[in-house]
């Protein structure tokens, strides 16, 4: 669970920097109000809903992943424990991952110079890229069964369809909002802000899930098992 | 300082959040079945959570009529009365207490406190309440397959619940885990709705420090279930995977009815942790919403600002913050490591500073106010002693010598009815009297109100407050029938009786809270606009019951906080947020 400490602190941090810009520490009394910050500010709009909105869904989803890895370095204690080997085309995976995010942030930079065509192929590209991630960890999925190493034989046989899982179902729900988004960009003449709002949520998207895989493929390859070590000797 | 272009007298146009597209419903379909519009999800939230409430209340009467008489009734067996322990627990906190402070009033005071039209996203916030019915639906279906619900007890743990021998093992564990994953998907989408709204939809001049406690109360609820309930979730995943496809994540190796399974090396521990990591936050995520609604229907009725608004966000913020990091003090008897239970009773027992801090404020908020003891004053203030009460005893069991011996007694029964179960429903019911009014534009019956809240505070009292001696008399929870006991007097047994017999007729009692609010439905006195003279912005609204988009034509304008009572110079004794700013008052 100091995975989870770890997590709160970033989370809770956050929270209270966001908290104090936002005036918490104000007092109501003396407080000018948002009607003089709006003639201060001329008119400015706060940023749109959904990248809030975003933000508070990566917060959830970052805590569930955190649970998983705390379960994880939990679990992975006791003397039953046998990591399965890690099929190679993970590699390939990882590489196929960053390629995927590196091609929507190029989307999302054409985009913001309002280049149609090469958000249209940068699109295509991450979305491409994104598939085969997928479609390899069936294939590492497969290469593990046929190998016998089922979820039912080892609990770290379990992990690590249980983790490669949770993050695949989360592509593929980010593939959905990717599709629409490319659908949105193939119909378009030129770039609306709009378009470039939801190419942007896709990118963070992906740099999110990016950044979960690294930290999960290093547990399953065990380049975290001295984190491991630490964490439970901070438990007990 | 000031912008030129924009002269000081004209108030600035109305903040329209540029997403906000509000759905006009077309069709009677979408807008009272399907509806997008939040005040109608909050009132089916609240239907259907009160409906499986009243189930729950049904099967608590199957427990206290075993612990009475037992073995009187026929049907009652101890697979029953496992399976009623287990389903009242689960949704009395998740699919009742959860689903009516978030879902319910969530969804009606959000927008209409902060100035919105609706929320964020109206069609997630369909979406969430029908998942929710679903998971709701799925979980009383157990009651119809083989084998009924699982009486594993609320906190499920393996390996006894996917064991057999438990009630239930065979389907019934696993509705209740299916059940809970979709639940927590579905509160995911609503969660991420109330956060939102209040982050991105407030009016111009509602400043955070200028928001209702009650909005407080259940963003911080809502944020704090947003990280809990990961926890539940993977430990239902988890759980459902070692019982569905034979992992060992829970389950360690064991024999059961003479065999030996195929499960190796599984923590229970783990599981408890995971559970108690979101169980605990749960407790607080009914409570917040509970302490915000309170502030306002105690400042609203006693005619006064509440005292220290800022200590009492600040203690919101710090409870939530806490909160998260307490769990372990369920798991005392789990038998950790000493350290590791000193950690957690001091991180428990300072939850009790900015809660203390709360239950001051409400008093000194009372003191020297003109009271008035209207039927949602009354709930507010049997809250608080009850509130009180309970916190008390939560004293006593966070420390850990002081937990082991009364961990498995009807003391901690009493302490959670208390403190999470009677408290909060306090609050809910005098939330409903209060705002009733806003929600059908009819009163509630005064004098059936002030009888069902004599009835119910002290009808709670006289079932609860016994369980306290109970328990420390060794009384265990859990347990089916005592038999011969030499350490249970016969005195004991006749309290048992006492209580059951005070457990129904409260239960029926509640038959009176029904019978007023369908009446007053219909028979009730017009309430207009703003009954209680109450100073927050839903009160303002053009119409009552408020309209789709809540505001008609223009977003109101804020130019002070919401407890603007017995104001010096004001015409009358309270000024609404939104009323423009008077003269020689510091100006917005």
């Amino acid at each position: 669970m100091s995975v989870m400490g770890l997590f709160f602190v970033v989370i809770f941090s956050f929270a209270l920097l966001w908290l104090a810009r936002q005036g918490v520490f104000a007092s109501h009394w003396l407080e000018e109000g948002e009607v003089a910050r709006y003639r201060r500010a001329g008119g400015a709009e706060p940023p749109p809903a959904v990248k809030v909105g975003l933000a508070i869904f990566l917060a959830v989803a970052g805590c569930l992943f955190s649970l998983l890895a705390a379960a994880f370095f939990m679990r992975g204690d006791a003397p039953d424990w046998q990591m399965p080997p890690i099929p190679r085309v993970l590699w390939f995976d990882t590489f196929l991952l960053a390629v995927s995010s590196v091609a929507l942030q190029v989307a999302l930079v054409a985009a913001r110079r309002a280049d149609a065509a090469r958000v249209k192929t940068a699109l295509l590209v991450g979305a491409v890229t994104a598939a085969l991630f997928l479609i390899g960890q069936i294939w590492a999925w497969r290469e593990l069964i046929e190998l016998r190493f089922f979820a039912s034989s080892n609990a770290a046989n379990a992990f690590f369809y249980l983790l490669t899982g949770a993050h695949a179902l989360h592509l593929i729900g980010g593939l959905v909002a990717l599709a629409r988004t490319t659908d949105k960009v193939r119909g378009a003449v030129r770039v609306t802000k709009e378009l470039t709002a939801s190419v942007e949520l896709c990118a963070i998207y992906w740099h999110f899930l990016l950044f979960v895989w690294l930290l999960m493929f290093a547990m399953l390859i065990g380049w975290a098992d001295g984190f491991g070590v630490v964490c439970r000797r901070l438990l007990s | 300082m000031t912008d030129a272009s924009i002269p000081q007298n004209v108030a600035p146009p109305p903040a329209e959040v540029e997403d906000v597209e509000l759905y006009h419903a077309h069709s009677w379909l979408t807008k009272y079945v399907f509806s997008q519009d939040a005040k109608v999800i909050a009132i089916q939230y609240a239907g259907t959570a009160i409906a499986v409430g009243v189930l729950a209340l049904v099967l608590s009467w199957v427990i206290r009529l075993q612990l009475a008489f037992p073995g009187a009734i026929p049907f009652i067996d101890a697979e029953v009365y496992y399976q009623s322990v287990t389903m009242h627990g689960m949704i009395m906190v998740v699919y009742m207490l959860t689903a009516i402070f978030l879902g319910g009033f969530g969804n009606y005071l959000i927008p209409l406190m902060v100035g919105a039209r609706d929320m964020v996203f109206p069609y997630v916030n369909m979406l969430s309440y029908w998942v929710y019915l679903i998971a709701t639906l799925i979980l009383v279906s157990s009651y119809f397959v083989p084998g009924g619900p699982t009486g594993a007890g609320w906190t499920l743990y393996p390996p006894q619940s996917i064991l057999t021998g438990t009630p239930g093992h065979e389907w019934g564990i696993i509705l209740m885990l299916a059940s809970l994953i979709l639940f927590i998907v579905g509160f995911t989408m609503g969660g991420l709705n109330y956060v939102v709204t209040v982050l991105q939809a407030r009016t111009r001049g509602m400043t955070l420090m200028r928001m209702p406690l009650t909005v407080w109360g259940i963003f911080s609820a809502a944020v704090m279930a947003l990280l809990a309930f990961p926890g539940l979730f993977v430990a239902c995943v988890m759980l459902l995977l070692d019982r569905t496809l034979g992992t060992s994540f829970f389950m360690p190796s064991l024999v059961e009815l003479g065999e030996r399974k195929d499960y190796v090396g599984g923590s229970p521990i783990l599981f408890q942790h995971l559970f108690w990591f979101f169980g605990h936050p749960e407790v607080y995520i009914v409570a917040l919403p509970a302490f915000g609604i309170v502030s306002d229907l105690i400042s609203v009725h006693a005619r006064k600002n509440i005292f220290g608004y800022r200590m009492m966000v600040w203690a919101i913020i710090a409870i939530g913050v806490l909160s998260m990091v307490v769990w372990g003090h369920h798991m005392y008897i789990s038998g950790m490591d000493p350290w590791f239970g000193f950690f957690f009773a001091v991180t428990t027992l300072a939850i009790a500073v900015p809660t203390a801090l709360k239950v001051y404020n409400w008093v000194l908020t009372l003191w020297h106010a003109d009271i008035h003891f209207t039927t949602p004053m009354l709930f507010a203030l049997g809250f608080l002693v009850t509130f009180v009460n309970g916190g008390i005893t939560g004293l006593y069991l966070g420390n850990v010598i002081v937990d082991v011996p009364l961990s498995a007694t009807l003391f901690v029964v009493a302490h959670f009815h208390m403190v999470m179960g009677i408290a909060p429903v306090l609050v809910i019911f005098g939330a409903i009297y209060h705002w009733y009014p806003k929600i059908t534009g009819r009163m509630m019956d005064e004098r059936l109100g002030k009888i069902h809240f004599w009835i119910t505070f002290l009808g709670a009292y006289a079932i609860f407050f016994p369980m306290h001696y109970l328990g420390v008399l060794g009384m265990p929870r859990r347990f089916y029938e005592m038999g011969e006991t030499a350490f249970v007097p016969a005195s004991a047994e006749t309290l048992n009786i006492v209580i059951t017999i005070t457990a129904l007729a409260v239960g029926f009692a509640q038959s009176i809270f029904f019978y007023n609010l369908f009446k007053s439905l219909k028979h009730g006195a017009p309430a207009g606009g703003n009954p209680w003279r109450a100073a927050s912005l839903e009160w303002q609204t053009p119409e009552t019951p408020p309209g789709h988009g809540n505001w008609g034509k223009h977003l109101p304008v804020v130019y002070r906080w919401p407890y603007a009572y017995s104001v010096p110079g004001a015409a009358e004794d309270y000024l609404p947020q939104n009323a423009p700013p008077l003269a020689g008052e510091h100006s917005p």
